[in-house]
């Protein structure tokens, strides 16, 4: 239970940042610590106490290994995080050349 | 850019081509050790930018760098399309691992997936060096 | 069954190739691109005639059995979306040929439009949890970007609005792959299903469906969480507008909204009236509040964008009817509104192209110098309306049939009162644009722009006229494979073909 609660706070944390900051780079943390907080629960919720990490060292080594399935699930998100990181920081940059500041408050040429 | 003072330039001389094995090394092993295709191209994309941020380059070579690199992450796509679909024109059977699987354990073994993973260390490589190239010219921009 | 994995691979290897084909030589990316938005369109409509005679079918991805590997699970509804798609986006296609002759980075442009094309189309044909947020986010980015494609200050701002609501969007997606995950250990949506019925009702499953619905609901810019659309989709170059409101928001927002509720969760009106009934105020709110913000607008391309959040509101209306005629309103709508508000954007380039500006106070004189233009939006504006005999008639006549079958009747009131308010603000751009005169010397868009308007005005008549085929054998399959419910997951798993 724990680590749903500890876990969501962090999300929560993150999306705070999100709606209250106005500065535009402090918005893209924000979503970085949305998505760290998601891959963390990912990783822990295949978490088996005293299991090994799923990788096969040797032919007959012991199977009692934690779940594989959402690190791979993780390592997927994490692209795709990177994806997403890359096309807002580069967008807040051309809004940076055009406006010449990251204050949200003052970027409102659109209205309604 | 500028470049940067010759200590720099120096060290990274001798370090770059340690990177560059390392990364090969890490996308190469992918199916056997932790790591693979985007662990390892996240490295050699490092490789590259780091020889940018030391030595420099004018903006005609980031643009020849930058078409390079969106010309090499279609090749590394393609790649990995392409044996996607290979499963399908041999087998019918779409991302199939059609290839002899060898013995486990050993680098050549496990069908498709070393050339999955050389797919993606190319166009992960490629594709993290143009994000750098991107912001990297932007920022140059601002300078001015 | 092979033919399910080129539904996404086409596009993509389009999306791979064209960087390369752009160098070689620059005319090769535009035949490309039409010929595989054109092997799509052929493509989908043999999908149709598959499912027509086989309810399911089911591949699997690298021959891995359904609960452990990745499977594509094509039914009826998915065929349906994929023929939306695919016909939007050719029309697209053809329009933005000539569309874009003033815009530099055409590469860009098209690996984009193809990546959108491929997540839309990989999101209907996938039948796996995770792999739905995969594709959902390739075609969310590329839409990102494509908003962005001007580069202009009011295009970038646009576009980091949509890209931190949608984004807050996919997110709460995740996190409720995450906390399913974390309960049922499964991501295959047939397998999900089957647990899911072991804890129905419980607060967890609650939690879940509700964090989905609300992801889905930025997605289809639902009225509460709609204030990106009016900005973004008018900042898109006009294809674009066209296919971000003829089909993105229905593929993202809708059909994954749809599918789970129907499907996965295996909700009903008969079992739950209350959740239903919800569905069908969330479809009012947004209908009327949307509606109501589009007469003020005074821009032809935000008009038509908070449009487009107002007819949202039909089809979440009709699927919250919940009966037969009621869902096969909703799918009619789908259809209809695809069409129709992909033409009226359309329309909007070609104006734009033509004038130069979206202030509809200055475009005064366009309906005598741009015939075609001005009566393609007229019938696309009559489609949606809901007048017959075209298809937007039929839509609404099932959500109407529905209402009253389920004992709605203010409900059926309200959808026909309603298109009031979706003539009232479509008269404006009418009498604005078209109808009143003006001192000018506008031109008739190029020939392929007008080419791909009347494949749509063609297609809106063709679809109306002969809607009994049209529901035979497009809608009317699609609505039973969302009524199947629960039997959505037995289907799957006994539709696994063994190699």
């Amino acid at each position: 239970m724990i680590i749903f609660i500890s876990c969501i706070i962090l999300f929560l944390i993150g999306l705070y940042s999100i709606v209250t900051k106005r500065n535009l780079i402090k918005i893209a943390i924000g979503f970085a610590l949305m998505e760290y907080a998601i891959n963390l629960l990912f990783a822990l919720i295949g978490f088996r106490k005293g299991a090994l990490a799923p990788i096969i060292t040797s032919v007959d080594s012991p199977h009692n290994f934690v779940d594989p399935i959402p690190q791979a699930l993780v390592l997927t998100a994490i692209v795709i995080a990177l994806g997403t990181t890359a096309l807002m920081l580069v967008v807040i940059m051309r809004i940076y050349e055009k406006y010449k500041t990251f204050d949200i408050a003052e970027i409102k040429k659109l209205k309604g | 850019m500028k470049g940067m003072s010759l200590i720099v330039k120096s060290i990274t001389n001798v370090v770059i081509g340690f990177i560059f094995i390392y990364g090969i090394y890490i996308i190469l092993h992918g199916h056997l050790t932790p790591g693979g295709g985007f662990a390892g191209g996240v490295i050699l994309a490092g490789a590259f930018i780091l020889r940018i941020i030391a030595f420099g380059a004018d903006a005609k070579g980031e643009d020849r760098s930058s078409l390079t690199a969106s010309v090499f992450e279609s090749v590394g796509g393609l790649l990995f399309l392409g044996v996607a679909l290979a499963g399908m024109a041999i087998t019918g059977i779409f991302f199939l691992n059609f290839l002899p699987k060898g013995v486990p354990l050993a680098l050549s073994s496990a069908g498709i997936i070393p050339i999955c993973n050389i797919a993606i260390g190319i166009k992960v490589s490629a594709g993290l060096f143009s994000i750098f190239l991107a912001i990297a010219a932007v920022k140059s921009g601002i300078e001015d | 069954m092979s033919f399910i994995p080129w539904y996404f691979a086409l596009p993509l290897l389009g999306a791979f190739l064209i960087p390369i084909l752009n160098k070689i030589w620059k005319p090769l990316v535009l035949i490309f691109t039409t010929a595989i938005t054109f092997a799509l369109f052929i493509l989908s409509l043999y999908g149709i005639a598959v499912v027509h005679e086989i309810p399911m079918v089911v591949y699997k991805m690298g021959n891995w059995p359904p609960p452990l590997g990745i499977v594509m699970a094509f039914d009826a509804m998915s065929a349906f979306m994929t023929l939306v798609i695919a016909v939007i986006a050719f029309a697209a296609n053809i329009f933005s040929l000539q569309y874009l002759r003033t815009y530099t980075g055409q590469g860009k442009f098209y690996t984009l439009f193809m990546l959108i094309i491929a997540g839309m189309m990989g999101l209907v044909v996938t039948g796996d949890l995770f792999n739905m947020f995969v594709f959902l986010e390739i075609a969310a980015i590329a839409s990102y970007a494509l908003v962005a494609f001007g580069t202009e200050a009011e295009e970038l701002e646009a576009s980091f609005k949509y890209m931190v609501i949608g984004e807050i969007g996919s997110l709460t997606f995740l996190l409720a792959i995450a906390l399913l995950y974390a309960k049922v250990s499964t991501l295959n949506l047939a397998d999900v299903s089957n647990v899911l019925q072991t804890f129905r009702y419980s607060p967890i499953f609650w939690t879940i469906l509700g964090m989905m619905i609300f992801a889905f609901s930025i997605k289809a810019a639902l009225v509460p969480f709609h204030s990106w659309l009016p900005d973004a989709h008018p900042a898109a170059p006009a294809p674009i507008s066209s296919l971000l409101s003829g089909v993105f928001i229905k593929v993202l927002g809708i059909y994954t909204m749809a599918r789970l509720i129907f499907n996965v969760f295996g909700l009903s009106r008969a079992t739950d009236p209350v959740f239903f009934n919800l569905l069908i105020g969330f479809g009012l709110i947004s209908i009327v509040i949307a509606g109501l913000i589009a007469l003020a607008q005074r821009d032809y391309k935000r008009l038509l964008g908070f449009s487009s959040v107002s007819q949202i509101g039909y089809v979440l209306v009709g699927f919250g009817i919940g009966n037969f005629e009621g869902v096969t309103g909703a799918i009619f709508f789908i259809l209809a509104h695809a069409l129709a508000k992909g033409l009226l954007f359309l329309t909007s380039g070609s104006v734009v192209d033509a004038t130069g500006t979206r202030d509809l106070n200055k475009l005064a004189g366009c309906g005598e110098k741009m015939p075609t233009t001005a009566w393609s939006y007229r019938i696309g504006a009559l489609s949606l309306i809901g007048l017959p005999p075209f298809i937007g008639f039929w839509a609404k006549f099932y959500i109407v049939k529905g209402a009253l079958k389920a004992g709605l009747l203010w409900i059926a009131l309200a959808a026909v009162l309603l298109s009031g308010l979706t003539l009232a603000y479509l008269l404006k751009i009418e009498s604005h644009v078209f109808m009143k005169k003006g001192k000018n010397d506008y031109k008739e868009a190029p020939f392929l722009m007008r080419f791909s308007m009347v494949f749509l005005v063609i297609l809106i008549l063709i679809a109306g006229l002969g809607f009994n085929y049209v529901f035979d054998l497009i809608i009317g399959p699609a609505a039973h494979a969302l009524l199947r419910g629960l039997e959505y997951a037995q289907l799957v798993f006994a539709s696994v073909i063994n190699f």
